[in-house]
């Protein structure tokens, strides 16, 4: 039972699934943006008939096939977590995430097992257009299969399209097109998946920066960075298009999230975006130690409310208003927590009522319990919560990565710019400072990216899943002691992929574009 | 008609040289990769999936009636009712 549970089983079962979601997105973006790069780059090969760009392409095209080799199947690690760590969590999903995953699953073997054949041993074995093709269709494929997982994501953010049946304790889908189709699952799939696109391209221009800098393979490095740097830079803006349309969804769906992102205590009309701030280690306004206040900031006036509504003057609220319930701007009245906490205790009450009425045949009563639970099913979450300031999340966390992540955004624009003006002006061979700024935005293209997933899953904790499950009703009855000896096997595992990627690629990429290939 | 019958029939034989050729003639760097692949999937699936991470309710439960009760138990007792 729930209240035997050992917190540090908790814990713990979140510090291993962060830390393979984490070390799994190492690989990710790459394979997705880079997919795209070589096809781009192949497409110029095939267009040309320049073997100058062939052999361009076979470069990017091993170092895509070393990440995706290292990366592929680290992904299932969580599934396992899914099963073994989070059961009850796993069974109130119910078939939500059973259909994309598997619908995942089998686009992943399908493409994998032909097209990317087809590319690494192809060249020479069928025809031009027909490599080329196979080369677009694992651009197109591995970005599907992301959406799968990232619609099943946008649907703890925002359960749509379901039912929950009190029989067996499990959400069916009742539309499964509003699962797909629900704007938070669209942004969520459109901004990774730009993002990953800007890793890519930083990662490019990275690696062929150190070539210039090495004095070989020049023109092979500059021919590499303008597809990158025009590839970022479209990227980049489309990025900044969906976060946008990302910010106006949380608001609406997740306002504590969005609330606590941008340190926003107490909301106002007219608010303003902390453009830079640092966060006081006291506590705000003594409410909750989660609430620090702020050392110094840089706001920007009314833009968070034009951010969040496009109007400058519209109401934000902020982590007590949501506390202490409040009125949007379309006149909708938000109940406060405490509220949401005595619906949720009715609908877990009704949940447990429902089933005693169903074991003793009494039909009435289990009529009632439905109606009951039906009522209030809304915040069944809250039910679990004796304090409202727990669905706080930490709002220094999410503060922090949301702003590293914006504002390395911005730094990529900046860097996918600069590269064009010097590649266009015939100066980047003698942009000494710039060609190392641009090996040293490697990993802080990683760090952006990772910055954006710990925003989205700390930003919306307390809860797995919005408003109906919080992550201390999500796991299993488990001993501690085993999730606590396999995170640190899954800690040596994958810092061993990953120092063998590093390895595989820095003698890759020291063989360079004439030796190499695949 | 038949050239294509010819080809369907050749299809077969056309793919499985086509791999057996490609996984022949790889790089010494593209057979270590495929060492590291194999011994990941070994590791995660017969070690870590085996040993570590049995399915919870599938191990301990027999049917689905029994999870279900299960879980409802789980949610219905919290620890603030």
């Amino acid at each position: 039972m729930i209240e035997n549970l050992d917190l540090s089983l908790v814990d713990w079962s979140r510090a291993q699934f962060a830390l393979t979601a984490m070390y799994h997105w190492i690989f990710v973006p790459l394979t997705l943006g880079m997919a795209f790069i070589i096809a781009i780059m192949e497409t110029i090969y095939v267009k040309t008939n320049d073997p100058a760009w062939k052999k361009t392409t076979k470069f990017w095209m091993t170092l895509f096939g070393i990440n995706f080799a290292i990366g592929v199947a680290t992904g299932i690690i969580l599934e396992f977590e899914f099963g073994t760590n989070w059961s009850n969590y796993s069974w109130f999903v119910g078939d939500i995430f059973g259909a994309p995953l598997a619908i995942e699953g089998i686009m992943a073997f399908f493409m994998e097992s032909t097209f990317i054949a087809v590319m690494f041993f192809g060249w020479n074995k069928v025809s031009k257009k027909f490599h080329l093709i196979s080369t677009w269709l694992v651009a197109i494929g591995s970005n599907l299969s992301a959406l799968w997982i990232l619609v099943a994501n946008g649907w703890m953010q925002n359960p749509v399209g379901m039912k929950f049946n009190p029989d067996t304790a499990r959400n069916e889908m009742d539309n499964f097109w509003d699962v797909l189709f629900s704007p938070t699952a669209v942004n969520k799939f459109l901004h990774t998946i730009s993002s990953a696109y800007i890793l890519a391209a930083v990662f490019v221009i990275g690696v062929s920066a150190w070539y210039i800098l090495k004095k070989t393979n020049v023109v092979f490095a500059k021919r590499s960075i303008v597809v990158a740097a025009v590839f970022g830079l479209l990227t980049s803006l489309f990025t900044v298009m969906t976060g946008d349309n990302s910010a106006r969804e949380i608001v609406r769906d997740q306002p504590m999230k969005f609330a606590a992102f941008e340190g926003l205590y107490n909301g106002s009309k007219g608010a303003g975006l902390v453009a830079l701030g640092i966060m006081s280690t006291s506590e705000g306004d003594g409410t909750n130690e989660n609430m620090k206040d702020f050392h110094f900031k840089i706001e920007i006036p009314n833009m968070l409310s034009y951010m969040a509504y496009l109007d400058g003057n519209a109401f934000v609220p902020g982590v007590n208003d949501i506390i202490n319930g409040y009125t949007d701007n379309d006149g909708e009245i938000h109940p406060p927590v405490t509220e949401k906490m005595e619906m949720g205790r009715k609908a877990i009450a009704a949940l447990k009522a429902y089933k005693a009425a169903k074991k003793t045949d009494d039909t009435v009563g289990a009529k009632e319990a439905e109606k009951e639970l039906k009522a209030n099913f809304k915040y069944f979450g809250y039910g679990y919560f004796s304090d409202p300031y727990e669905v706080v999340p930490s709002v220094s966390i999410s503060f922090y990565s949301f702003h590293i992540m914006v504002g390395l955004g911005m730094y990529f624009i900046l860097l996918f710019v600069l590269c064009l003006v010097y590649i266009y002006k015939g100066s980047v061979v003698n942009k000494k400072w710039f060609l190392r700024m641009a090996i040293w935005s490697i990993p802080l293209a990683y760090l952006a990216s990772e910055c954006g997933w710990i925003l989205a899953e700390m930003g919306r904790q307390p809860w797995v899943i919005q408003d109906l499950m919080p992550t201390m009703a999500a796991v299993s009855s488990i001993d501690s002691m085993s999730v606590i000896i396999t995170f640190f096997l899954f800690l040596i595992v994958f810092t061993g992929l990953l120092i063998a990627e590093i390895k595989i690629m820095l003698k890759q990429i020291k063989i360079g574009p004439n030796h190499g290939g695949n | 008609m038949n050239n294509t019958l010819n080809r369907l029939l050749k299809l077969p034989k056309t793919i499985w040289t086509f791999y057996y050729e490609g996984f022949r003639n790889q790089s010494k760097w593209s057979r270590q990769l495929w060492l590291i692949i194999l011994i990941k999937l070994f590791v995660m699936f017969f070690i870590l999936k085996l040993l570590f991470f049995p399915n919870f309710l599938k191990t301990k439960y027999d049917s689905d009636q029994e999870r279900s009760d299960y879980v409802i138990d789980q949610l219905t007792n919290p620890k603030n009712q």
